[in-house]
Formats: structure tokens, C-alpha cells, sequence
């Protein structure tokens, strides 16, 4: 997996969306993120100096553990100095903007800032107020580009291609940066992409050249190598969205029996963390078609790719 | 030109407006001609004016029209003075050729008791520059619960009622209150979105929302509210005009309605005719306002309805905010901009230059037709009207630079547009504002 990938045009940039990336930006980020993956397994020592020297701030205006702790240590794997800010323990709580909260972590000479925030454009706002690179871990319902290239990488480690694999992306379409990263991420590398759920959790008038979406579950699972269970959000049934997570589960949950309509080898993605029973059963998250737990460790080498490539040029 | 600067403050017994277009719609008048102002009101209108007047204006090549009306602004007084108050409000009015505007009453405390109503009244004289007419609340506190004594609040000098802002969702209050007002003749403005279905929108729902991930205002929620207002119009004989209309099927209902003879009446603002939902970007709040920019086909329903007279009226809903409140986060800015120094400017840029309307018609819904349906002496040059007169240079050539804004609101999605017609002078009473340029 040692190729040498195309010019870095990476180098310098934020990253707010992977719908900004070109299909050989994304090669390139694989392509890196597979020798990350190697330096993560290889035992020992992890710690490069790629990054030394440079300062990278975790700014989370939303609870996460995964994104926000595989940021942390992809940066710190790299030899960056990291320091995670949460919303509620910081100037936030007293009623900072975000542009100066922006503008104060600018000050202390930070590098890079990883940034998710509830508003939708919120990391594109950052970048058009503060100079540091942006590295954008979720914003609202928009966009969560290193999401989309650690589901393209593990499917690419299992399936050995991207290009002509069929997904189905699952469950809660409507409030999900995860999906809206996805179409883009996964038709850019020649995928055919299918969307699912029920009627009321689907973006009305979404149209997205390569991508169907299907008020069935199993017409989009129908055959699928892939499927991407997304997670419902328990308000959404306060929300009058659906009528119980039983008929949910009944209905458009992913379960064994459901399973069997897809390819036999079948990959199940879950971009974390799940309501078991809910949009995924049990059998479904530990069985060996599983990626899940795959995903979670290549979040940190893509992550690691990501911060090397924007901020190191991905030199090594 | 660079300079877009304003002169405030000069006064005259005698003014000769010489050799402009006039276009009087109220007078179904067009043609070239002298306007002769004495006394702060209309003295004459006719080619040729032999008079020896104190002042003398040669407006060649220029339009002169009935001083420009807006029953539609928020000038935030009182209790959000950051964002406006009356004065620069007043300001902005006259430099976008604006002699009449009503307030809005959604301000803290909201307008809506006779009281308030008075003190707005008062602030509006004290400041002059231009008529503020004050519209009060229909219920009180705008909660939607209890009617306001909107008795007390016309006895006060109210000329309309308005919960602008929000829907009135209770139907049964709303028709209380056509009841209430029907043999006063006065008219309810209605902001037209029906509740639930617009909780949390900050944009038009539609393909841009779809991939942006920004939540939703359909235009169906704005349908239904019109339908509503519409049928408990026709219901109680009352009177109510749809504020801001913006969707293509509310355009078609008002049309209906008017047709059966229901006491209905429109506006519409000069975005809503000309910009999309394409135009939305999260990272720049200017473009956030509700009803939310539409689509194309909303566009050119609401010209459609303004040429065929389903919609009267064209206001800005000048809606300022502070600066640091309108740059941030697209789901947390508050909606509206300011609207009153670019509406001719653009209306003449989009509309008439590109010949999309005629000049009388176009000057008429900002003259004219809202005098009508506010029961104003406004917006004509009938002998002896008072003297209010805007003057357009309809060749001049500007860029829209919040620097030059008189109001203090700054995020404009016209902001850095080029536009072809601009206003050059504003004459309230006995005061000739002018552009310097």
C-alpha cells in the first residue's frame, strides 16, 4: 500500500466538507491513512514527529467520545501538542461568541483547530473569522468529512475497491451530517448510493445526482455490499417523528431477518454510538459482517492522515 | 460616485421642482412637469410653473413621485435602540426616498397599549424628519391569548394591528379580533407562517435546505396560514393584509379571495421578488429572514401577483439588527435586514430596468395604493396633499456599502451589488433632504 500519491493540495487548507474534496484528494487521504493504520498496529512506539512543535485545539460544542478523543490521539500520535476544550467547562458557558472564542484560541498561536459545533456552517464560519487550519468534526446536520473518509477506508480495507459497490445508508437521513457527508464521499469514488427510512426522517426535495432514496428499507438494502446504519436520536420520537422505538425497530431496524436481503458478505457500518435494539439489534453489531469496531480504529488513522496532510503536507 | 452622503436639514416656504417625469398614479398623471411646493403642501403640478419660488430644483432627467410609503419597518423603539431607534431610522426612511413608514409593535415592551402608542406617537413628532405611523399590537404582548385594546390604541393615533413576527395560531382570537376591529375599517397585518410548521426553519425548505442540513420553512406553511386569514376575512367581513407574501400558492389564494369579493390586501418586499434560496450560505446570516427567500417560480408568482393587482403593495420590512448580532452562526442570527435605502435601487436595477414592470405601476405600489389601504392623505400630488415628494435620478449608478447605511443595521444580502437608480432628494413638509453628490 505504499503508493505515491498525487500532489498534496491538502496542505494549508481547512477542512469544513469532503464535498469540497476532488476524488484524488480523497485517494490521497486514503492512501495516507493506510500507512497511519500501520504505525497505530505496529506496537511500541506510536509517536512521530510529523507534527512537533505544532498546537492543535479540540473545540467540542457537542458531547462526543469517539471524534473528539481519535482527534486527540491522532494528533498526539503525530508529536502535536493537543488540548481539548468542552463547551461546558469553558468562557462558552458565559455567553462568548464563537467568533471570539474563535479569535482567543487564535491568539495562543494554535495551528489547527478541530471544531464541532450544533450550527450547520459553523466551521466554514470559522474559517472565513480566524486563520488557523479548521478541521471540521461535525457541524449540525451539514457535514462530518472525516466520518465519511473512515466509512470509505474501512469499506475499502474490506472490500478491496470503492468504485461499483452498492450502499445503503439507513435510519435517520434527515438530521444527519454523517449521510449528507456520505453521498458525496461515496459517489465521488464511483459508488451507488441509496438512502432509507421512514418518510418522516427523509430530507424532502433531496435530489443528488447517484443517489436514490427509498421509503422502504429493504429496497435499499436489497442487494447492497454495504450498509451504513445510522442513529436514531431518541427526541425523535419526543418529536412525534415516530411512534415508538418498538415499531421502529420492527419496521426499519436492521436485524438478522432483514440482513439476508443484502449480499452475503455484506459490511454493516455504524458511525456510532448505537441504540441497540433500535436502528441495529444486537446480533447485527457484534456479527462478523460488522465494521463497527474497524471504524472506530480507522477514525484515528484518518484522522491522523487528515491532520498530517493539512498540517505537514504528509511529508512522511 | 462615492459620496452617498445626505443632507438632513433644509428648510423652504416656496420649493420649483423643474422639468422632471412626474408620475402621480393617484392622479393617473405621466408626463414632464413642474412641481411647485408652498407652505408644505402641493401648490401646483403642470408644465411651465411661472412662480418665484425661494428654491429652485432642476430635476431634468430625473422622476418625481408622491413622497414613497412602507407600512412595514421596525425602527425598535422601544427597548432595542442597538438595533434602530427612531431617528436613524427616520434617516434611513428618507434616504431611501421614504416620506411615510409604519413601526411595527413587536419591540420591548411590545407596542400594545394606547400609552405606548402615545409615547411613539410623541417620539415620531420630536424626530420629523419623515411621518412615523405607529402600528399596535392585535393581542396582548403579541402572545396570541387576549386581544389588546386596540380601541384605546387607534383613539391613540394606531393606524393598523399587526402580531408581526409570528402567526396567530389561536383562530378563534384572530377572528375575534376582525370582529372586534370591523366597523373601525381597521386592517390586520398578518405575518403568514403557520407555527409548527416553521419551528426551528431558518431557510426555505426546500433542495438547498435538503443538502445544506439547515431546517425548513415550507412555503406550505405559509399557504395554509393565508387560507386561514383569507377564509375568516371572507367569514367576518374583516380586513386583512397578508405582510411579506412570498409563496406562489399564497399568491394564487389571494387572488381567489380577492375575486369573491373577500376584503384582503398583499405586500411584498423587493427580496422576496428577486432573490432564492440559492443565495443561502450558513456562513453569512444576511440572507436569514422570514418568510425565507423562496424559489424562482415564488419570484415570479409575486411579480405576477404585483402586475395583475393581487398583491398592492410593495414594503420593505425593514428588519435591522446589530452588527453582532447578525454575524454569527447562520441558526442563531436573528431574521431580517435592513430594507429602506436599497428598495428603489434594486426594485429599479431587477424590475424596471430590466423591464419587468412599467414606471406607474411600480411607483403606484409604493404610493398610491398603500395610501389607500391605510386610509393615508399620502402618496399623491393633488393640490393641496401635503408636500411629500421623492425624486429618483433613474441613471445613477451606485454600490450598496453598509459604510453609507443610515440605519444601524449592517447585513444586507444587496450588500456589494451594483445598482442603476438611486434617490437624490426627499422632501417631507417643508424640508428638502438631499443627496450630496
Amino acid at each position: 500500500m505504499e503508493k505515491v500519491s498525487a500532489v498534496n493540495n491538502l496542505f494549508g487548507k481547512s477542512v469544513t466538507a469532503v464535498k469540497n474534496f476532488s476524488s484524488e484528494e480523497i485517494r490521497l487521504v486514503l492512501d495516507t491513512a493506510y500507512k497511519m493504520k500501520k504505525i497505530i498496529r505496529r506496537g511500541g512506539e506510536k509517536k512521530l514527529s510529523d507534527l512537533r512543535g505544532k498546537s492543535i485545539v479540540n473545540l467540542f460544542y457537542e458531547p462526543s467520545t469517539r471524534t473528539r478523543t481519535s482527534f486527540e490521539l491522532a494528533g498526539k500520535y503525530l508529536g502535536a501538542d493537543v488540548v481539548s476544550i468542552n463547551s461546558g467547562t469553558s468562557s462558552i458557558v458565559k455567553g462568548e461568541s464563537l467568533r471570539d472564542t474563535l479569535r482567543t484560541i487564535e491568539a495562543m498561536g494554535v495551528d489547527a483547530i478541530v471544531m464541532r459545533h450544533k450550527a450547520e456552517g459553523a466551521a466554514d464560519f470559522a474559517t472565513k473569522v480566524v486563520a488557523p487550519i479548521i478541521i471540521n468534526a461535525g457541524d449540525g446536520a451539514h457535514a462530518h468529512p472525516s466520518q465519511a473518509l473512515l466509512d470509505l477506508f474501512t469499506i475499502e480495507q474490506h472490500k478491496g475497491q470503492l468504485a461499483g459497490l452498492k450502499v445503503a445508508i439507513v435510519g435517520d437521513i434527515l438530521h444527519s451530517r454523517v449521510a449528507r457527508s456520505d453521498v458525496y464521499a461515496m459517489t465521488k469514488m464511483g459508488m451507488e448510493v441509496h438512502l432509507a427510512g421512514p418518510k418522516t426522517l427523509l430530507p424532502r426535495f433531496f435530489e443528488f445526482d447517484g443517489v436514490k432514496v427509498h421509503e422502504e428499507i429493504e429496497d435499499a438494502i436489497k442487494n447492497a455490499d454495504v450498509i451504513n446504519v445510522l442513529r436514531i436520536q431518541l427526541e425523535r420520537q419526543q418529536a412525534g417523528l415516530f411512534p415508538s422505538t418498538r415499531e421502529y425497530a420492527r419496521v426499519f431496524g436492521i436485524n438478522d431477518a432483514r440482513l439476508k436481503l443484502a449480499k452475503d458478505d455484506v459490511l454493516i457500518l455504524h458511525p456510532g454510538p448505537q441504540n441497540k435494539g433500535l436502528e441495529i439489534s444486537s446480533e447485527v453489531t457484534y456479527c462478523e459482517r460488522s465494521a463497527i469496531q474497524d471504524q472506530v480504529q480507522n477514525g484515528v488513522a484518518v484522522r491522523m492522515a487528515l491532520l498530517d496532510l493539512t498540517l505537514n503536507g504528509g511529508a512522511k | 460616485m462615492t459620496n452617498q452622503t445626505w443632507q438632513f436639514q433644509n428648510k423652504f416656504k416656496s420649493l420649483l421642482i423643474r422639468g422632471g417625469r412626474v408620475i402621480d398614479p393617484a392622479n393617473n398623471f405621466d408626463g414632464v412637469a413642474d412641481v411647485l411646493l408652498v407652505d408644505g403642501k402641493i401648490a401646483e403640478v403642470k408644465p411651465e410653473i411661472n412662480f418665484s419660488a425661494e428654491k429652485i430644483f432642476d430635476a431634468t432627467g430625473k422622476i418625481v413621485t408622491p413622497g414613497l410609503i412602507d407600512m412595514h419597518v421596525h425602527f425598535r423603539e422601544p427597548g432595542q435602540e442597538a438595533k434602530e431607534d427612531f431617528l436613524s431610522g427616520a434617516k434611513a426612511a428618507a434616504a431611501g426616498g421614504f416620506t411615510t413608514v409604519a413601526t411595527m409593535p413587536n419591540t420591548s415592551p411590545v407596542v400594545d397599549n394606547a400609552a405606548l402608542v402615545r409615547a411613539m406617537v410623541k417620539r415620531a413628532e420630536e424626530v420629523r424628519l419623515v411621518n412615523i405611523k405607529i402600528i399596535g399590537a392585535v393581542t396582548k404582548g403579541q402572545l396570541g391569548q387576549e386581544l389588546a385594546e386596540m380601541r384605546d390604541m387607534i383613539a391613540a393615533g394606531a393606524v393598523a394591528f399587526s402580531d408581526d413576527g409570528h402567526f396567530d395560531d389561536n383562530a378563534k382570537i384572530f377572528l375575534n379580533a376582525l370582529d372586534y376591529l370591523h366597523d373601525t375599517g381597521k386592517l390586520i397585518i398578518c405575518h403568514e407562517e403557520e407555527t409548527s410548521l416553521v419551528k426551528g426553519g431558518v431557510m426555505n425548505e426546500g433542495k438547498r435546505s435538503a443538502i445544506l442540513g439547515l431546517k425548513g420553512r415550507p412555503t406550505v406553511a405559509e399557504d395554509i396560514a393565508v387560507a386561514r386569514d383569507c377564509l375568516l376575512a371572507e367569514y367576518t367581513g374583516g380586513r386583512v393584509h397578508i405582510a411579506h407574501i412570498s409563496s406562489a400558492r399564497a399568491v394564487e389564494i389571494v387572488r381567489d379571495a380577492k375575486k369573491r369579493g373577500v376584503k384582503v390586501t398583499a405586500e411584498v418586499t423587493p427580496q422576496h421578488l428577486m432573490m432564492t434560496e440559492d443565495l443561502v450560505n450558513p456562513v453569512d446570516a444576511s440572507t436569514k429572514i422570514n418568510p425565507p427567500l423562496r424559489t424562482q417560480k415564488d419570484c415570479d408568482a409575486c411579480l405576477a401577483g404585483l402586475l395583475d393587482g393581487t398583491i398592492d403593495a410593495i414594503v420593505t420590512d425593514h428588519s435591522p439588527h446589530a452588527v453582532e448580532e447578525k454575524d454569527r452562526e447562520y441558526i442563531y442570527a436573528p431574521s431580517g435586514f435592513p430594507g429602506l435605502e436599497t428598495s428603489v435601487g434594486v426594485l429599479f436595477s431587477e424590475l424596471y430596468h430590466k423591464g419587468k414592470i412599467d414606471l406607474k405601476t411600480l411607483i403606484s405600489k409604493m404610493t398610491a395604493e398603500p395610501a389607500k389601504i391605510f386610509g393615508l392623505n399620502a402618496g399623491t400630488l393633488s393640490i393641496d396633499a401635503p408636500a411629500e415628494v421623492t425624486i429618483i435620478d433613474p441613471e445613477l449608478v451606485w454600490t450598496v456599502d453598509t459604510k453609507n447605511f443610515y440605519t444601524r443595521g449592517s447585513h444586507s444580502p444587496f450588500v456589494g451589488r451594483e445598482l442603476k437608480g438611486k434617490v437624490v432628494a426627499t422632501i417631507v413638509r417643508d424640508n428638502f433632504m438631499t443627496l450630496n453628490h
